[in-house]
């Protein structure tokens, strides 16, 4: 589905991403793992075109898609919920939610969808009416994250969903994830919370200084022991 | 002296006031940009009157139609030609752009039409005064506080129920987030310089209706005042441009009356020194958001 070959992503003189290969199949759940500065968040701004390639290629669904605008990419079916969750602080979770069915036009869906939304994040139906702004930091990334589903999009990408969370609450996002999984969506998902990630993930993608490290099952990684050389050093 | 009648037109050239930081807030909201060529969609607006009105004989109100709709089309033609161009580059050349497009329009102006002053011919209603409850006030006044009345909710209206307003708002939130939901980027920002243009064809009827005359310059006052109005006001928001204008223009009424007759000369300067105390109370302006800006990450 998603096909990303020798990515290289430049910002002014530093090179964020090196070289970076990394594949999802329809149904999986890819994770991406690395300590900060890794250049996960940058692998991901290029496959949502928020920011350039140097060189490299992006295929989704046997298109490229290096080059297009971010509103193109969304439309064939990439969402990106991003780090920072970056949902709308001065619209209400109503209208934040209306915005991620904005390529969609269509009101009936809106509203079915809706009601979906509400049995799996029933806290954003408490909060309907509220600013964004004024939800705690687990309610905006379930929020972030129930906007970007709201596009009905083919692959899921959520950046680092747990960050700055409590536990308790990263719990309920880890679980989440798992929900939207077993219902069928295709997800690559960035996170710093290795543990958790290898005990949902499919595949793992293990990052350092912009550049593919190891790849392969959970079960391979932890055996390696390769994660423990990053995270600890040698 | 503080009357009714003063009061009433003091609120008026707040309305006034409110409509034309309005507009130049429309654009900062989505491009983090203040629109320096704003006042030069006044003064297209301006000469669209006078065009229209002087070579074509049509009832005011097609000729005003047409001024508001000349202020649009420049203002949509400045972001196609100009600004989108330079949009993902840096800010400062997106202000620097802006400066260009400003002496542009009004070079274009001086060169094609004129240097001078040019007549415009304005409806009675703008030249009569009406009597009410005791009252005498010129009709302008009244005109100028019923349809800031009437824009302001129409475009509440536009920007809370309809899907464009609410990406308009999410955009002055967030613009690349609007992006990766979807939402085209060249829509939203053509589409708020659409309703900058128009609400700068609205004050142009109004603001060239104190003079009745058109010049090339005559869009750098209000640009002036609206962006002092939105900074006192509070950047961030819609409301903080109408408050900021409202508190702007009936200050400055407020300061006519109570200076002496030989300080009035000076009334900007008492004007700025308000401002600059409104701002060292309020350095984010009068009007804040409700919630905490700062996020985790």
């Amino acid at each position: 589905m998603l096909h990303v070959e020798n990515l290289k992503v430049r910002y002014g003189a530093i090179t964020a991403v090196h070289d970076v290969s990394l594949e999802v199949k329809e149904g999986e759940l890819v994770a991406l793992i690395g300590v900060n500065g890794a250049g996960k968040t940058t692998t991901l701004s290029a496959i949502a075109g928020v920011v350039k390639t140097v060189s490299g290629s992006i295929y989704f669904e046997g298109q490229s898609i290096v080059g297009k605008s971010p509103e193109a990419i969304l439309k064939l079916g990439v969402a990106v919920v991003p780090e920072q969750r970056d949902i709308f602080p001065s619209l209400t979770v109503e209208e934040n939610l209306h915005m991620g069915a904005f390529s969609r036009h269509n009101h009936r869906e809106y509203l079915a969808d809706l009601k979906e939304t509400f049995i799996l994040f029933p806290i954003l139906e408490e909060r309907f009416q509220q600013l964004g702004g004024t939800l705690s930091g687990g309610e905006q990334q379930q929020l972030a994250i129930a906007r970007s589903i709201m596009a009905h999009p083919k692959l899921l990408v959520l950046d680092e969903p747990s960050l700055g969370l409590a536990p308790k609450i990263v719990d309920q996002i880890f679980s989440l994830i798992v929900t939207l999984r077993t219902r069928g969506s295709t997800i690559l998902l960035v996170e710093q919370n290795v543990n958790r990630t290898l005990d949902i993930a499919d595949r793992v993608y293990l990052i350092n200084n912009g550049r593919v490290e190891i790849q392969g099952t959970p079960d391979q990684l932890r055996s390696q022991g390769a994660i423990k050389d990053i995270y600890l050093g040698k | 002296m503080i009357t009714f009648g003063f009061l009433i037109n003091a609120i008026s050239l707040g309305s006034l006031y409110a409509l034309i930081s309005l507009g130049l807030v429309m654009i900062y909201g989505v491009l983090k940009m203040v629109n320096f060529a704003y006042g030069e969609l006044i003064m297209v607006g301006g000469y669209g009157l006078y065009l229209v009105g002087s070579k074509f004989n049509l009832p005011w109100i097609f000729v005003a139609a047409a001024a508001i709709l000349a202020a649009m089309l420049v203002s949509y033609l400045t972001e196609l030609v100009a600004f989108r161009h330079v949009r993902e580059k840096s800010l400062t050349a997106l202000l620097i752009t802006s400066f260009a497009v400003s002496t542009l329009l009004q070079n274009g102006a001086l060169l094609i039409i004129s240097p001078r002053a040019k007549a415009v011919s304005l409806p009675k209603i703008f030249s009569s005064s009406i009597t009410f409850l005791g009252i005498t006030t010129p009709a302008r006044n009244i005109l100028t506080i019923a349809i800031t009345i009437l824009l302001l909710l129409g475009l509440s209206l536009l920007l809370r129920r309809t899907m464009l307003g609410i990406a308009l708002r999410a955009a002055s939130d967030n613009f690349r987030m609007t992006r990766m939901l979807g939402i085209p980027a060249n829509l939203v920002i053509s589409s708020a310089f659409i309703i900058s243009g128009a609400i700068a064809g609205v004050v142009s009827l109004f603001w060239v209706g104190r003079t009745a005359s058109v010049t090339p310059s005559i869009g750098q006052g209000p640009l002036l005042i609206a962006f002092i109005a939105i900074v006192v006001g509070g950047i961030s928001s819609l409301e903080g441009a109408v408050v900021g204008g409202f508190v702007y223009g009936i200050l400055f009424s407020f300061i006519g009356v109570l200076l002496p007759q030989t300080l009035l000369d000076y009334r900007e300067a008492f004007m700025f020194v308000i401002v600059i105390l409104i701002l060292l109370w309020r350095p984010e302006g009068l009007i804040r958001v409700k919630y905490a800006e700062e996020r985790v990450g």
